[in-house]
């Protein structure tokens, strides 16, 4: 089977006042039709701009330097501008965590929808209000063919990203990335629109790639996790593998920070100091300054470690029997 | 148990939006340009007794944050009252507003938005104390010192800019700032919300340690049923600025009892392995500008039946230390475990 997407090597540089950063440092990772990845890391890890790499929409100072990604098989990075834009919204779609950043805050909802099935598609305008109306339907809006007539600010925020998620499946796409999509909304209504992404991607075969800085939203979603630190995807594997035994010494550490985890008011295992500046990482390993298990080994570039498809980035992995 | 130190007393809050000119007439040609009244909160009465940590949850326009700012004194109540050690925290007449309110302190969400650019650290911190004349002039400088050191930075960060610091360094500034005011409650409004998990740690485990050496009394507000759970003694849960339950933390988690409070847990993702799922609450939040009449969980609610729709429920006892807000409680229906 060819993967929906296959990132190889990707590898993305902003030229900056206190030089060149690397905020996606070599990242790898496929994703098979219906199945859910989730690109998990703290702010600054690298995830969204890895996101924003795939559909080529990294501008200056910033370039994608090296890699590749291989959409149904063709390369993105080597496609015109032209084909480029063909291929984004009808191949890859995104999803912005702020819908109103998605939706023009002017057009009707069913004007902006069917704009946008018409610009991959020669189709009328009352076919594609149509093509719309079943978009918004496959997300669970109630009465849509209302919803059309509506303007995005009379809607609700968890609405508006329902419409935002039925515009990235106009053209069912291979391949959606969802960036932070769920973070702005309330608990209850994540629940819902987590409920539907499961079951779009089960039904539909799209591959999903779901950016989140939440461990619970993807463990209890994603099919496969990446966890990212400092531009690198330091672990990879089956949600199984990954939350039930973390071998890099972060994901690790991160798990055992989930107030969840332990007895109520007992003090919380935590990673000493802070997320380090991309311009400032230390040698070899970016973990190593707040890593329990760092040693002179870790000065150097650390080794990939795979083991029944679950990679690590590590010179210590923690060790599973 | 002890007396409360805070009391609050059947506080209702309402904000009210009168349209401008241009709003008036068009509303003679269209009907609207009415005044609208949106009721943040609506007949609440709480009791925190000294040293005790009352988490108040629920989602967006429930509520929360309004009743936080009513207790700092930020917003006086429409009606009702807020007390501490028996004395008013906010009144009408402005004047007597700032006096009251040094001893209740708040800690808000965003530390980029609530520390002021241009001052130093240490100028922030001895802004308020200083003025209040907490603390003698002479001392200022060493205080200021041992705060930072409390809330685990080094005290010579009194000379830097708040953008020297990291998002969780300067949650911890906003918090040694409360602390110099020496107060008697703090209110904690999302405080670790917007940090990552591996901060989010660092700041709980600092608020449970000042808790354990400062015997601090305090409200914490969140949407995180984890983090609530892990840091609170007792847990109120808000929906569309009514209390609906409030019970101590481990009864509440273990067996909730008001739908809205089962569904809400029901929800929350959890990180376990293996796929999830999601039983999700249906429908929408309604807005608070028209409440539903009755139960205002009634829409949403799977075991709603005419009274439901009718008549507001009333905070009644269920068990010791524990009230909950709905029909099925006091009618005799006995809700279906699991069920939601």
């Amino acid at each position: 089977m060819t993967a929906a997407l296959d990132v190889k090597g990707l590898t993305t540089r902003f030229e900056t006042r206190a030089g060149h950063v690397t905020a996606v440092n070599d990242v790898s990772f496929t994703v098979q039709p219906g199945r859910i990845m989730g690109l998990v890391g703290e702010s600054g890890s690298g995830k969204s701009v890895t996101g924003f790499s795939i559909l080529g929409l990294i501008d200056a100072p910033g370039e994608v330097t090296a890699g590749a990604v291989l959409v149904d098989g063709v390369d993105l990075r080597k496609l015109s501008k032209e084909d480029l834009r063909k291929m984004r919204g009808r191949k890859v779609a995104m999803v912005f965590q702020d819908p109103m950043m998605t939706l023009n805050p002017v057009l009707r909802v069913g004007d902006q929808m069917a704009m946008a099935v018409r610009v991959h598609q020669a189709m009328s305008k009352s076919d594609a209000l149509e093509h719309a109306r079943k978009a918004l339907e496959v997300v669970g809006i109630p009465s849509p063919a209302e919803r059309l007539k509506a303007y995005p600010h009379q809607l609700s925020g968890g609405m508006r990203q329902r419409v935002a998620i039925a515009m990235a499946l106009l053209h069912s796409p291979s391949v959606i990335i969802a960036d932070e999509a769920t973070t702005a909304l309330d608990v209850s209504i994540q629940g819902q629109i987590l409920a539907e992404v499961r079951e779009l991607a089960d039904t539909t075969g799209a591959a999903i790639v779901w950016i989140t800085h939440d461990l619970a939203v993807v463990s209890s979603l994603a099919d496969d996790i990446c966890v990212m630190y400092a531009g690198r995807i330091v672990e990879r594997g089956t949600a199984e593998q990954v939350i039930g035994g973390p071998r890099h010494p972060y994901t690790q550490g991160l798990l055992d920070s989930i107030p969840a985890r332990h007895e109520p008011g007992r003090k919380l295992p935590q990673i000493p100091g802070s997320t380090p500046q991309l311009s400032r990482l230390p040698d070899g390993c970016p973990f190593r300054p707040r890593c329990p298990r760092a040693s002179e080994l870790c000065r150097t570039e650390p080794p990939l470690d795979v083991r029944d498809g679950h990679a690590v980035l590590c010179h210590h992995p923690l060790e599973r029997v | 148990m002890t007396d409360p130190i805070l009391k609050i007393d059947a506080v209702s809050k309402r904000f009210t939006r009168t349209p401008g000119l241009a709003e008036r007439l068009a509303g003679k040609f269209t009907g609207g340009g009415k005044p609208v009244t949106v009721h943040a909160l609506t007949d609440v009465s709480l009791e925190v007794t000294k040293g005790e940590v009352l988490g108040i949850v629920g989602e967006s326009g429930c509520g929360k944050s309004t009743l936080g700012r009513v207790i700092a004194g930020i917003h006086a109540p429409s009606s009702g009252s807020v007390t501490l050690n028996g004395k008013p925290v906010a009144d009408e007449r402005r004047g007597n507003i700032h006096k009251l309110t040094t001893q209740v302190q708040m800690i808000h969400q965003d530390p980029f938005a609530s520390l002021n650019p241009r001052m130093k650290v240490g100028e922030t911190l001895a802004e308020g104390p200083r003025y209040h004349g907490i603390i003698p002039a002479d001392q200022v400088r060493t205080r200021i010192r041992a705060l930072l050191e409390q809330v685990g930075l080094e005290g010579a960060y009194a000379d830097r800019l708040p953008h020297q610091f990291s998002g969780g360094q300067r949650q911890r500034i906003a918090i040694a700032r409360a602390l110099a005011m020496e107060p008697e409650v703090l209110v904690l409004d999302e405080a670790v919300a917007s940090l990552d998990v591996s901060i989010q740690a660092q700041v709980l485990n600092l608020f449970m340690d000042l808790r354990h050496d400062l015997g601090l009394t305090a409200l914490f507000i969140s949407h995180d049923l984890s983090v609530v759970r892990h840091v609170c003694d007792r847990v109120a849960i808000m929906y569309l600025g009514r209390l609906v339950e409030l019970a101590p933390a481990d009864q509440l988690y273990a067996d909730p009892r008001h739908p809205y409070t089962r569904a809400l847990f029901a929800s929350i993702p959890t990180v376990g392995t293996g796929r999830g799922r999601f039983e999700a609450i249906k429908g929408e939040i309604p807005s608070p500008i028209a409440p539903p009449p009755g139960c205002a969980f009634h829409p949403r609610c799977p075991f709603a039946g005419p009274r439901c729709w009718a008549e507001v429920p009333r905070l009644t006892e269920a068990g010791a230390a524990r009230t909950v807000a709905c029909h099925l409680n006091d009618g005799g229906v006995e809700m279906q475990k699991g069920a939601a």
